[in-house]
Parts: structure tokens; sequence; C-alpha cells
């Protein structure tokens, strides 16, 4: 009898990047959001963020816990797929490459992006808007930050289409349509919100 | 008379299972409704490729002519198809043929299939009937559910699904989605669920259903237009409901 593990994995990537991972993003670009109001709005709420009580439990177990397992299994699982668009050029081919290349740009991007603020806050730092301004001032960084953003948004939103097949959530062909137009939507509206927020940093 | 109408053949060959791949061109006279293991017996009958020179006739699987049995599958022009209906009339030139390398190459075109055989005794695909005393006739099957079910059985176990698979490969073990969809079929059927649950425990196992990408290319490609994805996602919900039952229930089924 060959083990299970493999299958209680799978099925445990699959959920974490939407809970609480993918619910993490969400308030992320949303607290980011506050940018758009001005510097005082953002660090208003950055502070209220971070005078969270049970903070480090919080980031410890929402966050960099199921971020880590999330990115270490997905990449195992990125390089053991074969792509082939170039003979089936079909839709959900097209999104089964891009969901794998997207999660590469996006753990090299949020790696990066952890190293440069949360890390830096442990050193000692302060996360405010100045620091993103600062950040974003370079033309090379703010594209690192468009892409980097637009990859995850993507990420996320095809994830949750996964997600509701990989749970047997969405089984006929037409309730996988619909969830399709809907995680498009999903798609199309956090990358305005994550957008927006980096553009009123510059 | 305007000059003979030819056909053009691009085959990738193979001497042994272990030997490197190679390329041989052959030409061939066009005749009307012309398929492509036709043109195969064709250069049986005539081994001599576009050189002119000698040599070996090519080795490929076949048996029914029909597209029924799955034993003709190979690359055609960058698709994996029946080559009993692959018309040469539809077909762009010249016609390339590949073995469906997903499978271990025995020679030229031949491939040998069987991890998808072992892979329906694995999920027991079957209805086990036998005792040691007549059982009696199994329950009736709504007439309904039945036309559905036949849609499922049409499986040929031809390896296209496979093939076209960007999870099957040498670097994963993912069993594929045809024994998976036969576990469906399996299990719909009322006297095949009495085993149910030994099943779905059997495509929870490491290289199961859980490896599956959705990338769909299974159903884009599948020639009999079995719904692939839709028995994926549909035991994606009966393992999850199975998971459940293992773990918070007491119910050994």
């Amino acid at each position: 009898m060959a083990g299970k593990q493999e299958f209680y994995w799978r099925r445990l990537h699959s959920l974490l990047g939407v809970i609480p991972v993918g619910l993490f993003l969400v308030q992320h670009l949303v607290i980011n959001h506050f940018a758009t109001g001005g510097e005082e709005s953002f660090n208003n709420a950055a502070h209220f963020m971070e005078q969270l009580p049970f903070r480090y439990f919080l980031e410890i177990f929402i966050i960099f816990l199921p971020l880590l397992f999330h990115a270490i299994y997905g990449l195992y699982i990125a390089f053991t797929a074969k792509n082939n668009i170039g003979q089936y050029g079909y839709f959900r081919n097209w999104m089964f490459m891009l969901q794998r290349v997207s999660g590469v740009i996006t753990l090299i991007f949020v790696a990066w992006h952890v190293w440069e603020t949360r890390i830096a806050a442990a050193f000692g730092a302060e996360v405010n808007f100045q620091m993103m301004e600062t950040i974003l001032s370079s033309p090379f960084m703010l594209w690192f930050y468009l892409i980097g953003v637009v990859s995850t948004t993507f990420h996320f939103a095809n994830g949750l289409w996964s997600f509701f097949v990989s749970w047997g959530i969405t089984v006929t062909p037409r309730s996988q349509v619909i969830s399709t137009y809907i995680t498009i939507g999903v798609f199309i509206a956090l990358t305005i919100v994550g957008v927006r927020a980096i553009l009123a940093f510059v | 008379m305007s000059e003979k109408k030819t056909v053009r053949f691009i085959i990738s060959r193979q001497d042994t299972p272990d030997s490197a791949p190679y390329q041989e061109e052959f030409v061939l006279d066009y005749r009307p409704n012309m398929n492509v293991i036709s043109a195969l017996m064709e250069i049986r009958r005539n081994p001599v490729n576009a050189k002119g020179e000698e040599t070996t006739p090519i080795a490929w699987d076949m048996n029914c002519l029909e597209e029924v049995c799955g034993a003709c599958s190979m690359v055609i022009n960058g698709r994996p198809r029946q080559s009993c209906s692959a018309l040469v009339d539809q077909l762009e030139q010249p016609i390339r043929l590949e073995p469906m390398r997903t499978f271990p190459v025995v020679r030229d075109l031949q491939v040998d299939r069987s991890r998808m055989f072992d892979s329906l005794k694995r999920v027991k695909a079957w209805i086990p009937i036998d005792g040691t005393y007549d059982l009696g006739p199994g329950p009736r099957m709504p007439e309904k559910k039945r036309q559905w079910a036949y849609e499922l059985s049409k499986c040929m176990t031809c390896g296209v699904c496979l093939e076209a698979c960007p999870n099957v490969n040498d670097k994963s073990d993912f069993i594929g989605p045809q024994s998976l969809s036969q576990v469906r079929l399996f299990n719909a059927h009322p006297t095949g669920a009495l085993n149910k649950g030994e099943r779905l425990e059997t495509i929870m196992e490491d290289g199961g259903l859980a490896n599956c990408g959705n990338s769909q290319n299974c159903v884009q490609s599948c020639p009999k237009g079995i719904p692939l994805t839709t028995s994926i996602a549909a035991l994606n919900r009966d393992t999850t409901f199975q998971s459940f039952k293992n773990f918070f229930g007491s119910d050994q089924v």
C-alpha cells in the first residue's frame, strides 16, 4: 500500500492558498489602498495593523507558516509538471502553465518584499508611507512591484478556481465556466486595488 | 495527365527500447480515402524510404481499425490520436508520425501501454460478482443513469489523455485521467458501489487523484469525448467526503 501523505499535502496546499494566505492577501491589499487617501491615512492604517494584539502569533500562524508551506510545496508541484502549451494551446492549459510561472514570480517577489519590509522592521526600520515611497522611487523597483502584485493577484484568483475544483465544489463544466468568470472578476478587482495602492506611493 | 499525386511521411523511428530515435522520410503514391494505417501498410509492402534506400518495415500496433480498441494511438502532426481514423485527406503534409513517448517505446511507433492496464487492476475497475454461491441478479440500474454511464464506459485505454497531460511524465507518478474516470464509472454502478470506499481509498494514495493540475488537456483530447475532468472533479468531491469520514467518522467503509 502506497502512502496517503500526498493527498493530504495537496489538499492542505490548496486550502492554505485560500485560507489563510489568500484572505491575508486581500486584507493586505485593502490596507495598502489607504495610501490613495494620502500619507497620514496609510500610516494610521499601517500603525493600526502593527498594534494588533497577539501580533507575533497572528504573523506566524496566519502568514508565515502557511505561506512557507504553500511556497515550498508549490515549487515542488511547479517543477514536476512538463508544460506543453506548444501542442495543446487550450485556455485551461495556459492557466495551468501561468499558475506555475506566476507562483514562482510571486515567491521571488514576496521573498524580496518580506526582506525589504518586515525583516527590515525587525532590525529597527519603520514601515510607513515614506519607506514605500523611497522603495518605489526607483523605476526598476516600481516595475518589480507592479509585476509582483499582478502576478500575486493572478495566482490567487486562478488558484481560487482550482481550489473549487480540487475540493469538489465545482464539478459540472457549467459551474467551472461560471467560476472562471467569477475568478476573472476577482483578479481584475484585486489588481485594481493593488496597483492603485502602488501608484499612490509614486 | 498531370503529375502523379504523392503523400509525404516523416516518421520517427527507434530500433530498440533503449536506442536513440531517428527520422525517416517516405513518399507514397496517393490513393483516395487513405488513412495513416493504410499508408503504413503500403510502406510495409515496399519498405523503401524517400531516398530510394531499402529499409525495415515500420512497427506499429493496430487491432480493430474502427477507433474502438485504442491500440493504434500515435502522435500524428503533434497530436495524439488513433491512426485508423486519421484520414490522409484531412492531414497537413508532410505527415509526421511519432510514438506516444509518455509510454515506453517498444519499437518505432509501437509503445507499451501496460501502465494503464495495471492502473485498472489497481483501482479494481470491475464489478465483483463472484461468490461461493449464486448471488442472484443485482439491483437494476435506472435507464437514465445507464445511458449516462455508457458515455464513461466508452474508454478504450488508448492513452491519449495520459499523453496530453502535463502532469503525467517521468518526474511524476500520476496515475492519469483514464483510470480515474473508470473509478467513477464503477462506483456509479449499483453493485460496483459496494466497493466504492475501497476504490476511493486507492486513488487517494500517492500518485493518485490529487496529482491532477486541472490543465484539462485530457478532456479536450479524448477521442471518445469522455467528460474526464467532470469525473475528476466528481471524484474530488467523493474523496473529500471519504477523507472526512475517515477522520471524523467511525464506520469502516
